[in-house]
C-alpha cells in the first residue's frame, strides 16, 4: 500500500516531463495510476471485508515511528471514490483542458499527487500518518484553487480554503495527540479495538471533530466550499464534491465505532450535521450559478453524511456508506456535466441557459439520472440510502424523531434543488432564445456516462453495496437483520421519501417566491469569516505595534529587566553563596583586572562611538589575557580573534553613524535611570557568576574523563577533541546558527542595494527586483 | 596570445595586490608592503592552525577567523575593489557541505553519525602521518567561517562604501 501512494506522489513528480510533449498525454498516464489502484482495491475486497488487511513499514524504529496501512470495508468504500472516480475525472480532463492550457500542466500534476495524498489518508491507520496525508490534501487543495494566482478571486478562495481546513487540521492534530496519549497507541485499529475513556478522551474529540467539520464544510465553516468553485470544474468535481471534503466525513466514520456512545461525540455531529443539511439546501435553492448550486448541495450532503456516520447505528452506518457512494457517483456527474454544459455554450448561468436539453438530450438524461438518484428516487443507489437513513431514525426516542424530522426537511430541500439544476441546466426557459450550443467529443461524455451509469447499477447491485455496509457496520449496535435493499415494503421510511420527494417538487414550483426568499437572510457565515481575519489583523498590528516600538534603548531595557528579574529571582532563592572567594590566584591577574575595570568605567563616560569602541575592545583583550593566564590558550586565541573581527565590524559600521552618541547630552531624568538599571545588570552578572561557580556539587571528575578519552579521539587537544569529536553534533548546529545569521546580515545591509557592478546598467531598485536578488546572492 | 614557457607564470588574476587603489590621498604605501608580505604568510599559518588543532590551540574556527583576518587585512589596505573571486556565500555553503556530508559519511558503513576513524598513510619523503577523519569537519567549519567573514566584508565594508558613496559622502 505505501508503494501505491509513493508511485502516485513519485509518477506525479515526472508528469511535468510528458505534459512538456502534450498535456493531453499527461492526464492519459495520469489516469492510469488510480485505475490500477481500483483493480487492486476490488482484487483484494474479499480479505478486506473479512477482517482487514494490514501492512506495517518501520520508518523509524528507534523512535518507534512506522507507516501503517489497512485496507477494510471504509477504506475500500472511500477507494471506489478516490481511485474510481479520480481515474474518471482524470480522463474527462483529456477533453477539458485545451492542450495549450497552461493550467493543465499544473493541473495534471497537481491532481495525481492529491489522489496519492487522498489514498494515503484513506489506507492510513495511525492518527498521525493520516494527518500527513490530510494536510497533503489541503495543500493540494490550495494550489488547485488558487490555479496561476492571477485573479484576486482564485487568491482569496484559495486562501480561505487553505485557512479554515489548515485551522481544522492543527486543532485536529492536537486531539489526536490527546488520544493516542490517553490510549497508549496511535494505531488507529487498535485504539477501535480497545476504546479509551476519561478526561483526556473528552478533550479530545471536540478538537478532532473540529479538524473533521472544516474539512467537510459542516456549519458554520462551510463557506469556503463554495467560494473554492472558483478552481476548473475537474478539480471542484474531484476535490471539492467527490474525494476531498469527505474526508471529514470519513474520519468521523473511522472513529464512530469506538466513541459513538458518547454525548461529546454524537451531539455535535447531530446538531452540526443537520443543520449544515437544511443550511445547504436552502442556500442552493437561491443560487444562479450551477456550480455554486452544485456547491451548497454538496454541503448540504456532506451534513447528511455526518449525521448518518456521527449516530452510531447499526443501520445509519450502513446507509451512510450507500449515500457515501451514492453521493460521490452522482456529484460527480453534475460537476461533470455542467462542465461539459459549460464547455458547450460558454455559460453556468441559470439565468442564460434555456434549451440546452433538447440541444444536448444524452447529456440531459445522464443529469437526469443523476439528479434523480440525488433526489431519492428508485431505482437508484441515492434511494436506497435515504430509505435505509429514514428507517435508522424512526424508532425510539425524541431525539431520534427530529433527527428524522431534520433529514426529511433536508430532504425535501435536496428534491426542490435537484428539480432546480435539472430546470437551470437544461429546461427550456420562457422568454428566452435557445443557447447556441456547440458539439462535444466522446472524451468529454463518456466518462459522464461512466459515472451516471454507476447509479442505476449500484441501485439494482444493492446486495454488493449491502455486503460492504454490513462489514463496516458490523461492530456497532442495532438491529443485526437489515439489509439494504430498493424494497423493504410499505412502511414509514417510503411515506418519509413520498413526502420528499412531492413536497420537493412543490417547493419548486413555487421557485420565484422561494429565490426570493432564500437571499435574504440575517446570518451570513462568509461575512463572520471575512469579519474573523480581518480582527486577527488588527490584534497582529495592535500587538507588533505595541512590541516593535523601534527604540535600542528600550529593546535593551526589555532583555536586562527580563534577565535581572528571572534568573536574579531564582539565584537568590535557590543559590549558594560560595564559602569562600580568593581574590586572586596569581598576581598577573591583578594588574589585568585593573585595565579591564578602568576600560569598562570609562566606557560609560565615552561620549563617541569610536572611543566606546576601542574600549570594549581593551576589555575583551583583557579577558583573553585572563584566560591565559588561566591555562586556557585555546579560549584565549578564539577570544582575541573574534575581539578583532568585531572590532573590524564595528569600524565599518562606525563609518555611516554620527561620531556622537548624542547630540545633546540627555537629561538627567533619562540617564538615571539607564544607569541604574546597568548597575544592577552588571552587577547581577557578578553574583550570578560567583553563585554559579560554586554550585558545582559533584568533583569535576568528567574533564578528568575526557582528557583521557581525548587520545582515543586521535587528538591530544581536549577543547579539539570535544568540538569534532565528542560534541560534533553541537559543532555542525552551530555552524548552521553561522550560516543563517550570515544570511540574515548579508539581506539586511544589501536589502536596501540596488546598483551593482555591471557596468552602465540601468538602476533598479526594490527588494524584489533580479538585481537585489543577485546581491544578496553575492 | 602568449607562447607556451615563456609567461606561464604571469598572474592571470590579482591574486595580490594591483596597481589600482582606491583613491589615491588614502593610500598607505605601508600596509599595502606589508600585506603583500603578510597576506600568504598569514593563509599558510592559518592552515597550520587547521591541522594543527587536535594537538594543540588551533582548529576550524579559529583558523577560519585568522585566515578571515587576512583577508580583512587586504580589503583595508586595497579596498572594495581587491575582491575575492569566489563568492562568500557560495564558500560558506560549501563550507556546511562539507561539515554535513562528513557527519554522514560514516553511514555509507553502517557506522553512526559523526563517528570518527584513525587515517594512517605512509607518504614518501614525508614518512609517516597520521590524522582522524574528524578533520573533515574541521575542514568544513574553516570554510564556513572565511565564508562568513568575506560576507562580513563584503556587507559590512563593500556595502556600506557603496551607500556612502550613492549618499555623496567623502569616504
Amino acid at each position: 500500500m505505501l508503494a501505491l501512494v509513493a508511485a502516485h506522489l513519485v509518477v506525479a513528480g515526472l508528469l511535468p516531463l510528458v505534459s512538456a510533449r502534450s498535456t493531453r498525454a499527461a492526464f492519459g498516464v495520469a489516469a492510469v495510476l488510480p485505475a490500477a489502484t481500483l483493480l487492486w482495491a476490488l482484487a483484494n475486497a474479499g480479505p478486506a471485508l473479512a477482517g482487514g488487511l494490514d501492512e506495517t513499514t518501520a520508518w523509524s524504529p528507534a523512535l518507534g515511528l512506522e507507516l501503517s496501512f489497512r485496507l477494510d470495508a471504509l477504506g475500500l468504500a472511500m477507494i471506489v471514490l478516490v481511485s474510481g472516480i479520480g481515474a474518471v475525472i482524470l480522463a474527462y480532463c483529456i477533453g477539458y483542458f485545451g492542450s495549450a492550457s497552461p493550467a493543465a500542466t499544473r493541473s495534471a500534476a497537481l491532481l495525481l499527487a492529491f489522489a496519492g495524498a487522498m489514498l494515503g489518508l484513506v489506507l492510513a491507520d495511525d492518527l498521525l500518518t493520516l494527518y500527513v496525508f490530510w494536510e497533503l490534501t489541503s495543500i493540494a487543495s490550495f494550489l488547485l484553487v488558487g490555479q496561476g494566482g492571477e485573479k484576486r478571486e482564485e487568491r482569496r478562495a484559495a486562501v480561505q480554503a487553505l485557512l479554515v481546513t489548515v485551522f481544522g487540521g492543527l486543532t485536529m492534530l492536537l486531539g489526536f495527540v490527546l488520544l493516542g496519549e490517553a490510549a497508549g497507541t496511535y494505531r488507529i485499529s487498535e485504539i477501535l479495538a480497545d476504546p479509551p475513556r476519561g478526561g483526556l478522551v473528552t478533550a479530545a474529540l471536540p478538537l478532532i471533530l473540529l479538524g473533521a467539520f472544516t474539512k467537510s464544510a459542516q456549519l458554520p465553516f462551510h463557506p469556503w466550499l463554495p467560494a473554492a468553485m472558483v478552481a476548473p470544474t475537474p478539480v471542484s468535481a474531484y476535490l471539492h464534491a467527490a474525494s476531498m471534503v469527505k474526508a471529514g466525513v470519513y474520519l468521523v466514520a473511522r472513529l464512530s465505532p469506538a466513541f459513538a456512545d458518547l454525548a461529546v461525540w454524537t451531539v455535535p455531529v447531530l446538531v452540526a450535521g443537520v443543520g449544515t443539511m437544511l443550511v445547504g439546501g436552502w442556500r442552493a435553492l437561491s443560487a444562479t450559478d450551477l456550480k455554486r448550486l452544485l456547491a451548497f448541495g454538496t454541503v448540504s450532503q456532506l451534513g447528511f453524511l455526518m449525521v448518518l456516520f456521527g449516530a452510531g447505528g447499526r443501520v445509519a452506518a450502513m446507509a451512510g456508506i450507500a449515500m457515501l457512494l451514492a453521493h460521490g457517483m452522482f456529484k460527480a456527474t453534475l460537476f461533470l456535466t455542467v462542465g461539459a454544459v459549460d464547455h458547450a455554450t460558454g455559460t453556468r448561468d441559470v439565468r442564460e441557459l434555456s434549451g440546452v436539453g433538447r440541444a444536448m438530450p444524452g447529456l440531459a438524461v445522464a443529469g437526469a439520472l443523476a439528479a434523480a438518484s440525488m433526489a431519492g428516487l428508485p431505482p437508484l443507489i441515492g434511494f436506497v440510502g435515504k430509505e435505509a437513513a429514514f428507517e435508522a431514525f424512526l424508532h425510539g426516542t425524541v431525539e431520534n424523531w427530529a433527527v428524522a424530522g431534520g433529514l426529511l426537511l433536508g430532504s425535501v430541500l435536496t428534491v426542490a434543488y435537484s428539480a432546480r439544476f435539472l430546470w437551470g441546466a437544461f429546461a427550456r426557459k420562457p422568454g428566452r432564445d435557445a443557447t447556441p450550443v456547440h458539439g462535444l467529443g466522446p472524451a468529454l461524455t463518456v466518462p459522464i456516462w461512466l459515472c451516471a451509469a454507476a447509479g442505476p447499477v449500484l441501485g439494482i447491485a444493492t446486495p454488493i453495496v449491502d455486503a460492504e455496509a454490513a462489514s463496516y457496520a458490523a461492530a456497532l449496535p442495532g438491529d443485526p437483520g437489515y439489509h439494504l435493499a430498493l424494497w423493504h415494503g410499505f412502511g414509514l421510511p417510503l411515506l418519509f421519501s413520498a413526502i420528499a420527494v412531492a413536497c420537493g417538487l412543490a417547493l419548486h414550483v413555487a421557485r420565484a417566491r422561494l429565490t426570493a426568499l432564500a437571499d435574504r437572510s440575517p446570518l451570513d457565515a462568509q461575512r463572520a469569516y471575512e469579519k474573523a481575519i480581518a480582527g486577527i489583523g488588527r490584534v497582529a498590528v495592535g500587538i507588533t505595534g505595541r512590541l516593535q516600538v523601534g527604540s535600542s534603548p528600550a529593546y535593551l531595557a526589555t532583555i536586562l529587566v527580563t534577565f535581572v528579574l528571572l534568573p536574579g529571582v531564582a539565584t537568590v532563592l535557590a543559590g549558594a553563596w560560595p564559602t569562600s572567594v580568593p581574590l586572586y590566584h596569581d598576581v598577573i591577574q591583578v594588574p589585568l583586572a585593573i585595565v579591564v575595570v578602568i576600560a569598562a568605567l570609562a566606557v560609560t563616560r565615552a561620549r563617541r562611538r569610536f572611543t566606546a569602541v576601542l574600549l570594549v575592545g581593551v576589555i575583551g583583550y583583557g579577558v583573553g589575557g585572563l584566560f591565559i593566564v588561566d591555562g586556557a590558550p585555546d579560549l584565549a586565541l578564539a577570544q582575541f580573534l573574534v575581539e578583532t573581527l568585531s572590532l573590524v565590524a564595528f569600524v565599518f559600521v562606525l563609518r555611516r553613524l554620527p561620531a556622537h552618541f548624542t547630540e545633546t547630552r540627555p537629561s538627567r531624568r533619562i540617564r538615571v535611570p539607564k544607569a541604574l538599571l546597568g548597575a544592577v545588570a552588571g552587577f547581577a552578572v557578578a553574583v550570578f557568576a560567583l553563585v554559579l561557580s560554586a554550585a558545582r556539587t559533584e568533583p569535576a571528575t568528567t574533564s578528568a574523563e575526557l582528557a583521557r578519552l581525548a587520545p582515543e579521539a586521535g587528538a591530544t587537544n581536549v577543547i579539539s577533541a570535544i568540538l569534532v569529536d565528542f560534541r560534533a553534533l553541537d559543532t555542525v548546529g552551530e555552524i548552521g546558527v553561522l550560516f543563517v545569521a550570515a544570511a540574515g546580515v548579508a539581506s539586511l545591509v544589501l536589502a536596501t542595494r540596488h546598483d551593482r557592478r555591471r557596468r552602465g546598467a540601468p538602476v533598479e531598485s526594490g527588494q524584489s527586483t533580479p538585481r537585489h536578488e543577485e546581491d544578496v546572492l553575492g | 596570445m602568449t607562447k607556451p614557457f615563456e609567461e606561464w607564470d604571469r598572474p592571470r588574476q590579482a591574486w595580490m595586490l594591483s596597481g589600482d587603489c582606491r583613491g589615491v590621498r588614502q593610500r598607505t604605501l605601508l600596509l599595502e608592503m606589508t600585506t603583500r608580505a603578510l597576506f600568504p604568510t598569514v593563509l599558510v599559518f592559518s592552515v597550520y592552525l587547521l591541522l594543527v588543532g587536535h594537538y594543540g590551540p588551533g582548529g576550524g574556527f579559529a583558523a577560519g577567523l585568522v585566515a578571515g583576518l587576512a583577508f580583512v587585512l587586504r580589503y583595508i589596505a586595497g579596498g572594495s575593489d581587491v575582491a575575492v573571486r569566489v563568492r562568500p556565500p557560495v564558500l560558506i555553503g560549501l563550507g556546511l557541505t562539507v561539515a554535513l556530508l562528513t557527519a554522514l559519511a560514516p553511514t555509507l558503513v553502517g557506522a553512526p553519525v559523526l563517528a570518527t576513524t584513525k587515517l594512517a598513510l605512509d607518504l614518501p619523503l614525508v614518512g609517516h602521518v597520521e590524522t582522524q577523519t574528524s578533520v573533515f569537519l574541521d575542514v568544513g567549519v574553516y570554510l564556513l567561517i572565511v565564508g562568513v567573514v568575506l560576507d562580513l566584508l563584503r556587507s559590512l565594508g563593500a556595502g556600506i562604501e557603496r551607500d556612502m558613496r550613492d549618499a555623496g559622502e567623502p569616504r
